[in-house]
């Protein structure tokens, strides 16, 4: 029994089908329950009134912009290194919800910063290089788009993944250098150095934890719907063919 | 490897005259910066850097979909695929040509149109070294983008899309250190940071390159 089982895509099928009610049904009470809570029954910040609240949306969603991204260079790893189709096929169905986490992590950030920094938009480094993280998950998405052939798809999208992993990461360290930030440091971080207060980070974690096993879930379910596609197309071509 | 560098630049030079487009595309871009933001000369010396950096890039990213497509179409690269020369070693060469082409006469360029933009005295100097220092691994990165989208047809814009992000770590440096030579002020950290960025991308980019354009050709 090991991991690489599930390279089939049959068997890959079968997991994920088992998988995703329950992974569906969990992600939805944790969102429901993390926001309620989030919204109505945690108190408003001393300074920054009730605005704090959308912190339960951003943060996740920036979380899992990044994470996304994340994924997609191991699938594209694994695509690569030992070429198992379902691996490419979830970096390619794991980029569109990414590049949705980032648009919502941008959004929410926008309408915070109206009342807070009294702009929607400054060219702050962690800002400046989401929005160059979106362009990486669009140009991804382009590349799929325009090849033809999925093996080559796979192969090309995957080095661009890589090679715009390196570069994303330079960007990040770089827009540092450019400009002086406006955005506060990081909210969570695992040493407990800097923090939010426990009354926000409850909620918070729980809505995390939602945001995680949507991410999951909707791979599964679009990665489950490409392996289908590939098969359907498939089974075009030999009907083509005889 | 001499003469496939010598036959990239004699076809540069001749057939089609892709070579000195760039440079018309950079002098019409600098002159349409005034008419953008108004003839004032101490708006248009600050912000002269960041102009003639964002001209030179965006000339370099012009001829980018000529590089590797021309060689595509007629077959040229299949062949050179099977020439002794790793394909490494080709791309390089398709990058150093294209930079000699192209990058090179828009350094040697770059100082008079900074005069036409008022760019301050100190600054030439190191908008040329900036330049000097950036342009190849703005050629070196569009050779990879080039080697990405040559399969695909009419894959210009979308070339433009995969390279774009990737310029803004050489972009910001580069233009970090032509303005902080324009202003007179201390530029060691923008330049050894341009300089590393471009020493790591000519080093390690052309093997990216190389498979990739291994996996158009299979």
């Amino acid at each position: 029994m090991s991991l690489w089982e599930y390279a089939n895509p049959r068997r890959f099928l079968g997991l994920s089908e088992r998988l995703l009610p329950g992974l569906s049904v969990l992600s939805l009470l944790l969102l429901t329950a993390g926001l309620i809570w989030g919204f109505f029954y945690s108190p408003d910040d001393y300074r920054m009134g009730s605005t704090v609240k959308i912190i339960y949306l951003h943060v996740p969603s920036a979380l899992m912009a990044i994470n996304g991204w994340i994924m997609m260079l191991v699938a594209s790893l694994v695509w690569l290194i030992r070429r198992h189709h379902v691996s490419a096929l979830a970096a390619k169905a794991a980029a569109p919800v990414g590049a949705v986490m980032t648009v919502i992590a941008l959004i929410t950030g926008a309408i915070w910063g109206q009342p807070m920094w009294g702009t929607w938009w400054v060219w702050d480094p962690r800002l400046t290089s989401f929005l160059i993280l979106f362009l990486f998950y669009l140009g991804y998405m382009a590349l799929w788009h325009a090849v033809d052939d999925p093996d080559k798809a796979a192969d090309l999208t995957s080095m661009l993944c890589l090679v715009g992993s390196v570069f994303a990461l330079l960007s990040r360290y770089a827009v540092n250098f450019w400009n002086q930030g406006l955005h506060q440091g990081a909210s969570l971080s695992l040493d407990k150095e800097e923090h939010v207060a426990d009354v926000f980070y409850v909620p918070l974690v729980i809505t995390i934890g939602g945001f995680v096993l949507l991410f999951l879930a909707l791979v599964l379910l679009r990665t489950g719907t490409e392996i289908r596609l590939r098969r359907i197309s498939v089974l075009i071509n030999r009907g083509r063919m005889t | 490897m001499i003469a496939l560098l010598q036959r990239d630049l004699r076809l540069a030079t001749r057939a089609g005259g892709g070579f000195g487009l760039a440079l018309v595309f950079f002098l019409i871009l600098v002159l349409l910066v005034p008419f953008g933001v108004g003839p004032d000369t101490a708006v248009l010396a600050k912000i002269a850097p960041g102009i003639l950096w964002l001209g030179a890039l965006l000339a370099c990213l012009l001829s980018l979909d000529r590089l590797l497509a021309l060689d595509w179409e007629d077959g040229a690269l299949e062949l050179l695929a099977t020439s002794p020369l790793p394909m490494e070693a080709v791309i390089a060469l398709k990058a150093l040509a294209h930079w000699l082409t192209t990058g090179l006469p828009l350094v040697l360029v770059a100082p008079v149109l900074g005069l036409m933009l008022n760019l301050p005295g100190a600054g030439y100097i190191w908008l040329t070294v900036s330049l000097a220092l950036g342009t190849p691994t703005l050629s070196m990165i569009g050779c990879f983008g080039a080697a990405l989208t040559v399969g695909i047809k009419r894959g210009g814009l979308l070339l433009s899309l995969l390279v774009l992000p990737l310029y803004v770590p050489t972009l910001i440096f580069g233009a970090e250190v032509a303005r902080r030579g324009a202003e007179g002020l201390e530029l060691a950290t923008p330049l050894l940071l341009l300089v590393g960025i471009s020493c790591g991308t000519i080093a390690l980019l052309p093997f990216a390159a190389g498979t990739v354009l291994k996996m158009n050709l299979r």
